[in-house]
């Protein structure tokens, strides 16, 4: 009797509840939505390692925005205030250091998994026809990030935050003719300044937080409609089962992708909460030192340099000599130059699906000379972002044979070659590379 | 909306080709008519209503543009920020020969060198070592700082202590030698890049800064009393 009551109350709350769905759907595509996006949305089964870093980017955009509204709270974008108002978070806000330092180790991990989802778009030709505008979606989102970054590190208002926004604004000035009104109209100010500070609040939690969401939906909603890309660099959607018209070789995203991107979360989430809890300085690459004394405007740190995610643009910004002038033509010397090429190094991403023109999209089909070209940049980025951390003469002066040149400006100018020729030079060696043949069926 | 409507235009031409590409797939003249004839179809324009539409839109475009000025615009120095930017009167007697001042002006550092007479006499003397040594760039000093020592008075030197590579505050390195090395003969050296200057705040030849250091607009009150932020035609 009992087993017929339960069964009898269980039948009951399941039409309850396809009733309410019902409803619900009548009014709003809920069930068609989760079907088109989740349930029924067919991802290759070979989906490995690399593709952990999607979601995980997803998850720590969600963190820094709840982390983000938490301090709000707190936060005083004033900078008579502001410098107090965060160590007030720090020491008396109840877990104010938690959410803090989650804000700040989010930043610095938010680039470490984007830097990994880029990597992982760029050896499995993710970016390739159809997925152009899905790759052009996410080079707006890279900006987004490096603007949201660049006007959350003023925040503090530190040293670094001052001189650090001194010296990227600044950048703006070198534009040929109206750079010095760009500048000033950024900072709203002849100087950075209480004003520059109470706007690039503005921007850092309400104007940037909205593209980007808009962005992230948009490279979502364009990867829906042509499909995920694969390791192996195959269109899944090619071979279908004849009677109910799924790839082959997709699997439903929930519930495969979902379990194993939880995996993945949780993986992740070790990783940051061992920096949170034991290193969210992280030795002075995620917090700068001198960003614990306060900003003052007529002392220059020693040694100002950009937080670590910054640092491959900041050695080509440095390396570029500037632009001596033409006396004869009233032309003045700028800094144009360097400032070009540390925006070209950013943007010359949105070229790749352009560029690469290879007949195979993986790197498992290509062959040794892509191969030695990406391992050519992998190194130049690394190199380029080691320098940027260190002052230009850290490695000394050549002797007077190389007249006196810095050893480590001129080795940054030679791995900066490198990275702009992986990118000029790819429609050369991409199309003369020796590529496998690629199998029909994903290979797992 | 007139680029809407192109692209609709557009979409059915495509549309229609594409139709008649399925039908046929070859290309012969004769198709190509087919297509031109189909697409004149898709495509009767009434004229009236589309330079109504360009002209509505058009319209439309210029109010928002009008609209954006006012939030353009707020974004520019307030008549606050520009008050803060008044002139600083400084007394300039009190500087020893061979010893600078600093004082804020516009919330920038501004250096006041009282120069030795062998200083100024060594300015002259290392034009070959100088990126710009007559100053051209105008946009570093105002006409009457346009010289070798880029001053007023012989001996003292008015400049804005911000480094023009990107914006660092340079150390003063004011005596020849020391730790700078045997050919240096006093001036500047920015920690950041290392970018070096003479006592006039001329840049040397292979530092990352393009320009000179800022002299500013600057005139004498009395014989010890220096403004900056204002110069001889009133201008600030």
């Amino acid at each position: 009797m009992t087993n017929k009551t339960n069964a009898d109350k269980k039948s009951l709350v399941a039409n309850a509840l396809g009733q309410g769905l019902e409803w619900v759907d009548a009014r709003f595509p809920l069930s068609s939505n989760i079907k088109a996006h989740l349930t029924e949305y067919y991802a290759p089964k070979n989906f490995n390692f690399w593709y952990f870093f999607g979601s995980l980017s997803l998850l720590v955009l969600v963190l820094q925005i709840l982390t983000g509204i938490f301090l709000t709270m707190h936060y005083k974008p004033d900078a008579m205030l502001a410098f107090a108002s965060v160590e007030y978070i720090m020491r008396d806000v109840p877990w104010g250091w938690l959410i803090r330092y989650m804000h700040s180790t989010g930043a610095s991990m938010f680039f470490v998994v984007v830097y990994l989802h880029m990597f992982r778009g760029i050896i499995y030709g993710s970016y390739r026809t159809p997925r152009e505008l899905i790759w052009l979606f996410g080079v707006g989102i890279f900006l987004c990030l490096m603007g949201e970054a660049f006007f959350g590190y003023l925040l503090p208002w530190g040293q670094m935050s001052y001189w650090g926004a001194q010296v990227i604004v600044n950048l703006f000035s070198a534009i040929p003719f109206v750079g010095p009104d760009v500048s000033e109209w950024l900072r709203g100010d002849y100087l950075v300044s209480d004003a520059t500070l109470n706007r690039f609040f503005a921007f850092h939690v309400i104007a940037l937080p909205f593209v980007l969401v808009g962005l992230v939906v948009a490279h979502i909603i364009a990867l829906h409609e042509v499909g995920s890309n694969n390791p192996d660099g195959i269109e899944i959607k090619k071979l279908k089962d004849k009677k109910t018209g799924i790839p082959l070789d997709g699997i439903p995203f929930h519930p495969y992708y979902t379990v194993k991107d939880i995996v993945g979360v949780v993986v992740f989430l070790m990783v940051f909460s061992t920096i949170i809890f034991f290193a969210p300085e992280m030795g002075g690459y995620f917090l700068e030192a001198n960003n614990f004394v306060p900003a003052n405007p007529l002392v220059t740190p020693a040694h100002i340099a950009p937080v670590w995610y910054f640092t491959p643009y900041y050695s080509i910004l440095r390396a570029v000599p500037p632009f001596p002038g033409v006396g004869f033509l009233g032309i003045p010397p700028s800094l144009f130059p360097g400032v070009a090429a540390m925006g070209l190094s950013v943007l010359v991403f949105a070229l790749l699906p352009w560029l690469d023109k290879s007949p195979v999209k993986s790197i498992r089909y290509r062959g040794r000379l892509y191969k030695q070209w990406l391992a050519a940049f992998v190194v130049s980025f690394i190199v380029l972002g080691y320098l940027g951390t260190e002052p230009s003469n850290v490695w000394g002066q050549f002797g007077p044979w190389l007249g006196n040149a810095e050893r480590a400006t001129v080795v940054a100018r030679i791995f900066m070659l490198v990275y702009f020729a992986f990118f000029i030079l790819m429609p050369w060696y991409s199309k003369k590379d020796k590529t496998l043949a690629v199998p029909e069926r994903v290979t797992g | 909306m007139y680029v809407a409507e192109l692209l609709s235009i557009l979409a059915i031409q495509s549309g229609q080709s594409k139709l008649v590409h399925e039908e046929n797939m070859s290309d012969t003249p004769n198709d190509k008519k087919k297509i031109a004839a189909q697409a004149d179809q898709a495509t009767v324009v009434d004229l009236e209503k589309r330079n109504f539409l360009i002209a509505t839109s058009s319209v439309g475009a210029l109010g928002c543009a009008a609209a954006a000025v006012p939030f353009v615009l707020s974004m520019t120095p307030s008549e606050r920020a520009k008050a803060a930017g008044a002139p600083v009167e400084v007394d300039v007697s009190k500087i020893a020969p061979g010893s600078m001042m600093t004082v804020e002006w516009r919330g920038k550092p501004v250096w006041i060198i009282n120069r030795t007479e062998e200083m100024t006499a060594e300015l002259a003397k290392h034009d070959d070592q100088l990126t710009d040594p007559s100053c051209e760039v105008v946009s570093q000093q105002p006409d009457y700082c346009k010289s070798t020592d880029r001053s007023i008075k012989p001996n003292l030197a008015v400049m804005v202590g911000i480094c023009t590579h990107l914006g660092c505050s340079p150390s003063a390195k004011l005596q020849p030698k020391g730790d700078m090395g045997d050919n240096w003969t006093g001036g500047f050296f920015c920690p950041c890049h290392g970018s070096k200057f003479d006592l006039a705040g001329r840049v040397f030849k292979g530092s990352p800064a393009p320009t000179n250091l800022v002299v500013p607009p600057h005139k004498y009150l009395t014989d010890t009393t220096l403004l900056i932020g204002v110069d001889t035609e009133d201008k600030a």
